[in-house]
This record gives structure tokens, sequence and C-alpha cells, in this order.
């Protein structure tokens, strides 16, 4: 299900691939004699495309806000210019390339997620590449989606405000049902945002294809509120954001803790609940068609490479890939990552994420 | 020879009385207008409904039956209408006031609080639903009302967005309509009330059809609005074709959906249409300046016109608006202070943003500039073919038609536009892929701004007594003279008030800018959307600094605009 057909992703790769590769050949010429030292020696560039030379056009979601200097870097060092185009969400973003299949938009892209990744794969818009040293731990998807980095959705919740009622913080999604929690949680609408989505998939993850309308029954009868997105519910509905808001329990990610650190940094006003996550796993491709292949290739290497690996955290405020690369100091202790996070195979995402959220909304919003 | 046939064609117009048609002058205001619309429109939105309807090189009609068959596409058509009709109904019945108060009489801060009632109309749609939800939410200043997750609700939102509209376009008209003719009926034994209902009324009604209308379109195309204030329980086909299209890639029901808006839309344009085109006559205009009377704090009706304008003033827009500004000196901390705005020179808390806000302004201003001058010279063109009144029918009926064709832009999805922008202009234009250039923003902009510019120009073209063009003519004006020395001065008054609604509406405009523009060519609506997506206060607080900056830019745009104007009325008629 998961494996894109060898024929399929072949065909694509043969004719532009050539004729990119002489373009390439020509520029990678014309950058030796003129603009001199420009790093043509190849040295820098990920190991393995030493004929990488010209534009590469990153295709991304608007997230993307990876450190410039490091993107400055790779550029300084493989001699191609990075141009980057933004599309909306993730979901956006996928759609987005697989209507543009047969004119893509660019070159490489980030930031197509395993809830869509099947879709992007299915329609043939990535073409295989694998990195010649893919970090230990780190796995592909069907041969030519590579994980750059990774975050959990989790329930947040305001210790303050826990503290203060003098009830024990809920640990569990079962908790979360519980009445003595009634009236407390909201989370976002999985139609409209992808962590909404991401909890979606983590009931159903925790209690299968078969039971997660019943926990959801019981979520509504405990009174869970559902806004439209994720800044709607951190926001206005959230206690712990301080803006007014009424419930202290919210749907957000195990990163967010980290953003209400107080004043002197000794701890966070609100936590994760690690026991109702679900893991969203960023990829990286090789557009199907690119006027640059060798280039894209190149961008891929480098995303999972050392210095974009260890910028991450810091800029785009996701878990590297690798699991080698080192955290900043603080992140184990308010930003830690599940140790055991609900799962959904891709696969099976691709193919029943309208009606998961179909039959979602018939039992939340009736 | 050459005098005899000039005086021989001056018999000629003498004989007809109208004007004769220049064909290279109206064939060029005709195509260029048109061409625009097509490149930029029809194509790109046809593109994507076919690629619906044909997913694998086969017709298959299929998602009709099954889209139009569902109780739950009705409910949403029934909840775009009910939502539109009230939102404009509301916006034309709060705005006559406002109109009459801030044209007709003057007093101290005037043009202040004209600009004021503008800033809503731009604010992006994702700060102006949550500064609502903020004040509907159980625990906020109007959480009694019980407005949260409601149709009340949204339609509030709706009325703040838009009774700028209608302020703007029935004041433009009102301030310039001959007060002698209300004092002549008011002299005959006229109550007040009656003038306005005889008199008044039907002098402004097609300027409150064209509000309207436009208003119309705003709120049945609503979607963030919707969205925030809405919750799940509510949805438009608006909501619905943007999930469908961005989230679940369902080509075949939007493709229906599309239809269904466009159906549910000219419709309603039509029966607008009709109403304008039975009102519209020629007017008496005065020069702006003298119609205006001093705001008399002894009269009462003065006084009742004040009292009702400060409440949809203060109740409408200085409530939510000031929330906003004081909660954007909230600093992260806690404490008051400028910090929110000293962090616009930043790129946000972790790097939210791949540009600074103040870049992203300087973004937003050169990309409106563009798109106003583009959509004044479309939307100049199109007003001045639609407000000749050809003796044919059947010119007639297609002066008509394209002027509702311009109107449409406002009534389809900026998500269908947008990715129809994708499929259609695949192909590189000089080596340029114009969809990943961000050339495409500064258009899609004014596809948006030119229905606006039309209905605001428009108006007051029609209203020029066609006797004075004929007039000119029989004097022996050619077409271009009679453009240049009728039509051009009068319709020049209400290009300021266009170019300041194209600009407004470029400043605020998301939905096509979001899809086109690129990271590090960001507009203020988009970073803002990007800063309030993240976490973090400090992120939060520069939205709404961001949010509060826009505000500030569109009123001063607003303003100046109005400056311009009323320079430019000065002297003549």
């Amino acid at each position: 299900m998961l494996r894109l057909s060898g024929a399929h992703a072949g065909t694509i790769q043969a004719g532009p691939a050539a004729g990119a590769l002489s373009v390439a050949l020509l520029l990678a010429g014309c950058g030796g004699s003129g603009s001199g030292g420009s790093g043509s020696d190849g040295s820098g560039a990920g190991a393995g495309d030493p004929a990488a030379s010209g534009t590469v056009t990153l295709v991304t979601h608007d997230s993307w806000a990876l450190d410039e200097k490091v993107v400055e870097r790779f550029e300084e060092e493989s001699g191609l210019t990075v141009e980057v185009s933004a599309a909306g969400d993730a979901g956006t973003l996928v759609n987005q390339l697989v209507l543009t299949k047969d004119a893509p938009l660019g070159d490489a892209v980030f930031g197509i997620d395993n809830t869509f990744a099947s879709r992007a794969l299915e329609a043939g818009v990535v073409e295989e590449y694998t990195p010649a040293d893919l970090p230990d731990g780190v796995e592909q998807l069907g041969g030519a989606l590579t994980p750059i980095d990774q975050g959990d959705v989790c329930v947040n919740a305001d210790e303050a405000w826990f503290e203060k009622s003098d009830l024990e913080v809920p640990k569990t999604l079962e908790d979360l049902a519980d009445p003595q929690y009634r009236d407390l949680l909201v989370v976002s609408n999985p139609a409209t945002s992808s962590p909404g989505l991401a909890f979606l998939l983590a009931t159903v993850g925790a209690f299968g294809e078969d039971g997660f309308e019943d926990y959801w029954t019981s979520l509504v009868d405990n009174g869970v509120k559902v806004a439209d997105s994720w800044e709607d519910a951190y926001y206005v509905d959230f206690s712990g954001a301080d803006e007014g808001g009424e419930r202290p329990l919210v749907l957000s990610y195990a990163t967010s803790p980290a953003f209400t650190v107080s004043e002197d940094g000794s701890e966070s006003t609100t936590s994760a609940l690690l026991e109702t996550c679900f893991r969203q796993v960023e990829y990286a491709g090789v557009l199907a068609g690119s006027d640059n292949p060798e280039g894209a290739q190149a961008f891929v290497d480098f995303l999972l490479g050392e210095d974009a690996q260890a910028a991450l955290p810091e800029s785009m405020y996701m878990y590297p890939a690798d699991p080698a690369t080192e955290l900043p100091a603080d992140w184990e202790k308010f930003a830690p990552q599940a140790e055991a996070p609900f799962e959904v195979a891709p696969a099976e995402v691709s193919e029943h994420r309208d009606e998961w959220i179909e039959r979602w909304t018939e039992t939340v919003v009736g | 020879m050459d005098r005899d046939r000039s005086r021989l064609n001056r018999l000629n117009r003498l004989s007809r009385l109208s004007l004769r048609p220049a064909p290279l002058l109206w064939g060029t205001a005709v195509a260029v207008p048109l061409g625009f619309l097509a490149v930029f429109f029809a194509w790109p939105v046809a593109a994507l409904v076919v690629r619906g309807f044909v997913p694998d090189g086969v017709l298959d009609l299929t998602g009709f039956a099954e889209v139009l068959s569902s109780p739950r596409t009705w409910r949403l058509v029934w909840l775009t209408l009910t939502q539109a009709v009230l939102g404009t109904a509301f916006s034309v019945l709060l705005g006559l006031p406002l109109a009459y108060l801030l044209y007709r009489r003057s007093f101290p801060g005037r043009v202040l609080v004209r600009g004021l009632v503008t800033v809503p109309f731009v604010l992006p749609a994702v700060v102006v639903g949550v500064a609502f939800r903020t004040l509907f939410a159980p625990g906020g200043a109007l959480g009694f009302l019980g407005l949260e997750e409601s149709l009340a609700g949204i339609v509030v939102a709706l009325v703040f967005f838009n009774v700028s509209v209608v302020v703007r376009t029935v004041g433009g008209l009102w301030e310039r309509l001959d007060p002698r003719t209300e004092q002549a009926a008011a002299s005959l034994g006229a109550g007040p009330a009656r003038v306005f209902r005889t008199v008044t009324l039907p002098s402004l009604a097609p300027a409150i059809a064209s509000a309207a209308s436009v208003v119309f379109l705003f709120c049945a195309t609503a979607f963030g609005v919707v969205l925030v204030l809405g919750g799940v329980r509510y949805g438009t086909i608006e909501t619905e074709i943007w999930t469908r299209t961005t989230q679940f890639l369902d080509l075949r029901s939007a493709s229906v959906l599309s239809i269904l808006q466009l159906v549910v839309i000219s419709g309603a344009l039509a029966v607008s249409a009709r109403a304008r085109r039975r009102r519209e006559a020629a007017l008496r205009l005065v020069s702006a300046h003298g119609s205006a009377r001093r705001l008399s704090w002894r009269s009462p009706k003065d006084l009742t016109m004040a009292l009702v304008g400060a409440a949809i003033v203060g109740g409408l827009m200085v409530l939510p608006l000031a929330g906003l500004v004081t909660r954007s000196f909230r600093e992260p901390d806690g404490s008051w202070g400028p910090g929110n705005y000293v962090a616009l020179g930043t790129t946000g808390e972790r790097n939210a943003l791949v540009v600074t806000v103040w870049e992203a302004t300087a973004t937003s201003l050169r990309t409106a500039l563009a798109a106003t001058v583009i959509s004044l010279v479309v939307g100049g063109l199109v007003a001045l073919v639609v407000s000749r009144r050809p003796r044919s029918v059947g010119a007639r009926r297609a002066v008509g038609a394209l002027d509702g064709l311009f109107m449409l832009p406002l009534g389809v999805s900026a998500v269908t536009v947008g990715f129809g922008f994708l499929i259609t202009m695949d192909q590189p234009v000089l080596g340029v892929d114009l969809r990943t250039s961000g050339l495409l923003v500064p258009v899609a902009q004014a596809v948006v701004a030119v229905p606006l510019v039309v209905r605001t120009v428009l108006p007051v073209l029609r209203a020029i007594d066609p006797r004075l063009r004929e007039v000119a003519a029989v004097l022996g004006s050619g077409p271009g003279r009679v453009l240049r020395t009728v039509d051009l001065p009068i319709a020049l008054r209400s290009v300021g008030l266009a170019t300041g609604f194209a600009f407004a509406v470029s400043l605020g405009e998301f939905g096509a800018t979001s899809f086109l523009a690129r990271p590090d060519g960001a507009t203020l609506p988009v970073v803002i959307y990007r800063l309030i997506g993240r976490p973090g206060a400090e992120n939060y607080g520069m939205a709404l600094a961001a949010s509060v900056v826009l505000a500030a830019l569109t009123a001063t745009v607003m303003m100046v605009a109005e400056r311009l104007r009323d320079e430019r009325a000065g002297g003549e008629f």
C-alpha cells in the first residue's frame, strides 16, 4: 500500500532528469569560470551529488522558518541558490502538489506530514530518493519521503488552575472523559485544523477504528468544546494563555509548555499530558518532474544533515529526526517527547481520513 | 471639404441627439477589462471546476446528484443566504444614519470618524474573530448576551466588517445631493419623514442598492469569521468549498459547490441589479462643500442622530477595536508598555516569521499600490462602459451583463481562484514561474478590488445628466473630448474614494494572497495570521500590535483619499 510503484516513479524520473542534468552541467561550467570560488569544488554539498548547482526551489508550508544563516551556509557550500515558496498548511501543500504534478511548483518539498504522506506517494508527486548516509533510527516512507523532524500533539494543562482548584491534573485519554473534569477541555476541529486531525487520529490509535466514536460520545457528554483552530482554542478558551479563557485543558503541542516558562526560567505554568499524544512526522523529498533533481537531492541531504537538524528545535520548534542530534538544554525539562505516542499507519490515514472526519462530525456536531 | 464634413457630422449628431460610438475607444474600454477578467479570474476558476468534473479524462457528473441530494448541502445554502441577508440588512440599516451624520452634518473630528469607520473592513478575519470571540466567550465583556457560537454573533461581526461599505458608498452620493430638492418638498408642506421617504431615499436608492450588493457578496463568501465565530455547527458554502479543496482534495464536490455558489450569488445579484436599474436616474448633484450643515446640539433631530451614531460607532466598532488596541499594549510579562510594537522589528519569538513585520508592511504597501493602479484602470474602464445606456436592447443587455460579470470575483471562493492559478499558470512566462514568483499577488488583489471601484465610481457617473454629454456633443466635441470634459471631472471626485477602497481592500486581502505570496514577500495580514498561529505570548502580542498597525494604515489611507476628494470637488458645479 505504501510502496510507490517502481515503474511509475521510474517513468517520471527518466525524461526531465536527463535534461536537467545537462542544464546542471552547463550551469556548473559557467559557475566555474565566472563567479570563481563560490564553493564549486562541491566538498560542502551533501555527499553523493557533486553536480548540484543552479537554483533549487523549495515548496513548503507556511510554518517554514528554518534559520536563514543555516540556509545561507548551505548555499555557500553547495553553490546552489535556494528559493522558498510556501503554500498554506500541510494539507493545502500536499493538495497543491497533487494538482500541479504535471508542472511541479519547484524542486524539493518539505513539510508533507504523516497524515498526508500516503496521498502524496499515491499521486506520485515525489520521486524515489534515499540520502546516501541515512542516520540510524531514521526510516523513509516509500523510498521517496525522508523524515526531517517530528513533534507530538498532546493535551496541555494549566498547572496553576489545577493547583488552585485542588484537582489532580488528568493523565490519560480516559481521564478526559471522567466527570470530575467536566467542561474543562477544549480541542480543535479535525476538518479545519491539523492538530485537531492529529488528536482524532490519537483517539483512533487508542480506541480503534470502531471504538473512537464511543470515546468521543463520552467526551461530548463530559462537555468538550470544539474550536475552529488551534489559535482559537489556545488564546480564547484556554485559561493557561492568560487571555481570559476559562478551560484549563487544551489541545496543543508537547513543546507548547516551553512557551509559558516563568520569568526566572525555573518552571512552566503549563504541562503536556504525554499519554494523550499523536506524533506528527514531517518529511522532505524530491518533486517528480523537477528541473533540478540534483539540487533537490542536495537540499534533502542538507535538511537531514547536522547543521539543519541542530537548528530545527530553535527555529521550527520541532524535534530533529536524527536521534543523535543534541537538543537544547531546557527541552528535556519543558518539552519532553511522549514515550509511546498513539500511532496510525499513514496508509490507513490516507484511506480513511475523510470517512473518520465525517464520522467524527456526525458524533460530535450531530 | 473638411469643414463640410464636420458640419455634416454636427448636424448628424444634432439629429440623433446621442453619442456616436467611437469603435476604437469603446472597443479598448471593453476589451482590456474583459481580457483581465478572463485570464485572471474566469480561466482559473473554470479550469479548477472542470478538473472536478473530468478527473481522469472522463466526464463524471455524479457529483451533482450526490451533493445536491445531501440535506447538509441545503442546510449550508440556507445558512449562507440567511447570514448574508441578515448581515446586509443590518449593515444598511445601521449604515444609513451613520452616512447621514458623517456626510450631511459637519462636526469637529468628522474626518477622523470617517477613517475609523473603515478600519474594520480591512482587519484580518482571524484577528476580528478572536477579538469578537473574546468579547462573546462566557467570561468576556459581552458574555451575558449568549452570542457565542450563534448566528447572531456571526451577523454582528459581518456588520462590523461591512457597515463602512454602506456608509462610504451612500455617504458619497448623499453629500452631493442638491439639498434644494428636499427644501422644496419641505416648503410645500412635507414633514421630515415624508421628505426622506419621497425625495431623499429614492435619490439614494442607486447607491444603497450598489452598496447592498457588495455587502451581500462579502457576507455570502465570508470565511474566517464564520469559522471562528460559528464554531463547528455553522458552515457556509464557502467554508465547505475551502475544506473540500484544501483539506480533502475532493474537487468533485468542491466543483459542484462552486457552481451552486455561483448560481446562488448570480441570482441574488440579478435581483439587486433589477432593483438598481429601476431606481437609477440622473440626479442634481452639487459640490460636497455646500451640502453639509454644522451639527447643532440644540436641534432635537440632530441630537437624536448624533446619539444613534455614537451608539453604533461606540458599540459596534470602538468596543472591539479598543479591546484590540488596549491588549496590544500588554507585554508578554503582563506589564503595560510598547514592547509588542518594538518587537515588530524582529521576526518574532523563536523566529516565527521569515521577514520582520516592518518588512512585511513595506511589502504590503508596495503590493497594494500596484493592485490599486491595476484596479483603477480596469475598474474605471468598466464603470465608464457600464455607465452608458445604449439605445439598442442587445447592447443594453450586454452592458448589464458586463456590470454583473465584474461583481462575480467577490462571489467566488478565493481558494478556487488560488488553486485555479496553480493549474492554469503552469507554463513559465519569460522563464519565471508565475505561481511561485509572487508576481500574481497584486493581480489577485486587484481582481477583488475592481468590483469596489466599479460600484464606487458608477453611481456618480450614472448620475451625470445625459443631456450634459449631449450638449457637449452638439457643440462639436468628439467622444474623447466629451469624456475628458464631462465625465472625467465628475468621475475624479469619486476616484479618490475608489482609490482608498481599492488600497484598503488590497491591504487586507488574505485568501488569495496567502496562496500566492512567498515567505520573503509576505504581506501584513499573512504575517499576522502566522504570528497568531504559533505558540508564545510574544508572538500573540506582536500579532495584535501588527493588526493595530494595519488598522492605523487603513484609517490614514482613507483619510488621505477623503482629503484628495474634497480638494478636487471644490469650486465648480
